[in-house]
C-alpha cells in the first residue's frame, strides 16, 4: 500500500539529475566566491558583489533542487510561506542594520 | 483505545491517525517551524553584522578566518546534502538497504563537517581568542555555534532514523520522518551558504 505514497512535499519531482545538476552547480557556485576572495584578483566592492551574487545563486539552486520549493508542491504553500518568511527577514536584518547605523553614527562610537 | 490515543495523541503507536494523508501535512508543518528557525539565524545574522566591528582591540575576522579550512567544511555539507538526496531517491524506489547506506554516508560526512569546527573553536579558545574576548567573537561563536548545534542534533536524528529503518523499515510512519530531516538537512546546508559568504568570505576582506 505504501508503494503507491509518492513522497510529500514534492520530492517525487526529484531525480538523480536534478540532484547532481543541484550539486555541480553548487559546487562551481562555492568555488567561484573562494577563488574571487583568495586571490584578491578584485577590487572589494567587486568581490563583495560576487561573494553576495553567487550565495543568492546557490541557495535558489538548493531551495529548488535539493528542497523542492516549487508553486505547486502543498498548493503553493511552502513557497508562500517561504515569501512570507523573507518579508520577516527583510524587517528584523535590514531594520537591526539600519538602526543599529545610525546610532552608531549618532553616538560616534568607535 | 480513546484513552490511549487521548494520552498519547502524537505517538507513533497511533498508527491510524495518518491515514488522513500521506504524510504531506507533516512535512508542510515541519516547512513552517524551518521557517521560524530561519527566522531564529536571521536574527543571529544581524546581531553578528551588527557586532561584527567590534574588535575592543582583539583580532578581526582576518587575523583568525581560514579559507582552506572553510572550504573544505563546505564540501563536506554540501557532499552530505546530495548524499541525503540519493538516499530520498532510494527511499522513493522502495530499497530500505540503500537508504541506510546513503544515510550512513550522510551521518559521516556530517560528523566530518561538526569535528573541524570543533577543531576551529578549540583551536581559536586554546589561542585565547574565545567568545569572552570581544563582541565580534561573541556574535561569531553564537551564530557559528547555533548552526553547528543545529547539524549535531541533525545527526542525532539521522543516527535514530537508521536504528528505525533497521527495526521498523519503510512504513507510511517513517517515510515522512525521512522527508522532515531531508528538509532539515538541506535547510542547514542553506544556512552555511550565508555563513560561509556573509561571515567568513566576507570577514576576510
Amino acid at each position: 500500500m505504501s508503494d503507491s505514497h509518492t513522497a510529500p512535499g514534492g520530492a517525487s519531482h526529484g531525480s538523480v539529475r536534478t540532484y547532481v545538476t543541484g550539486l555541480i552547480l553548487s559546487l562551481v557556485l562555492t568555488v567561484i566566491p573562494f577563488a574571487a576572495v583568495m586571490s584578491g584578483a578584485f577590487d572589494t566592492g567587486t568581490t563583495v558583489l560576487i561573494v553576495v551574487a553567487m550565495a543568492v545563486a546557490q541557495i535558489l539552486v538548493q531551495l529548488v533542487m535539493f528542497m523542492h520549493m516549487n508553486t505547486h508542491s502543498d498548493e503553493g504553500w511552502n513557497l508562500t510561506s517561504f515569501i512570507f518568511t523573507l518579508t520577516i527577514l527583510a524587517l528584523v536584518v535590514g531594520g537591526s542594520l539600519w538602526i543599529m547605523h545610525h546610532l552608531q553614527l549618532n553616538m560616534m562610537i568607535g | 483505545m480513546a484513552t490511549q490515543t487521548m494520552n498519547n495523541p502524537d505517538t507513533p503507536t497511533a498508527d491510524h491517525h495518518e491515514h488522513h494523508d500521506d504524510g504531506s501535512t507533516r512535512v508542510f508543518g515541519f516547512w513552517v517551524y524551518l521557517m521560524s528557525d530561519l527566522v531564529i539565524f536571521g536574527s543571529l545574522f544581524a546581531t553578528y553584522a551588527v557586532l561584527s566591528g567590534g574588535t575592543a582591540g582583539g583580532p578581526s575576522g582576518k587575523d583568525i578566518f581560514e579559507l582552506p579550512f572553510v572550504l573544505v567544511e563546505t564540501f563536506l555539507l554540501l557532499f552530505s546534502s546530495f548524499t541525503y538526496g540519493m538516499g530520498v531517491l532510494a527511499m522513493n524506489d522502495n530499497r530500505v538497504g540503500r537508504v541506510k547506506a546513503w544515510l550512513g554516508i550522510t551521518l559521516l560526512l556530517g560528523a566530518g563537517f561538526v569535528g573541524m569546527e570543533l577543531y576551529e573553536f578549540h583551536h581559536l579558545i586554546v589561542e585565547g581568542f574565545g567568545p569572552d574576548r570581544s563582541a565580534f567573537l561573541t556574535g561569531f561563536f553564537t551564530l557559528v555555534g547555533t548552526h553547528g548545534l543545529h547539524v549535531s542534533f541533525g545527526l542525532l536524528w539521522i543516527l535514530i532514523m537508521l536504528i528505525q529503518l533497521s527495526t521498523r523499515g519503510l512504513t507510511p510512519m517513517t517515510r515522512p520522518r525521512i522527508m522532515c530531516l531531508s528538509l532539515f538537512w538541506h535547510f542547514l546546508d542553506i544556512v552555511w551558504i550565508c555563513v560561509f559568504s556573509f561571515v567568513y568570505l566576507l570577514g576576510v576582506l
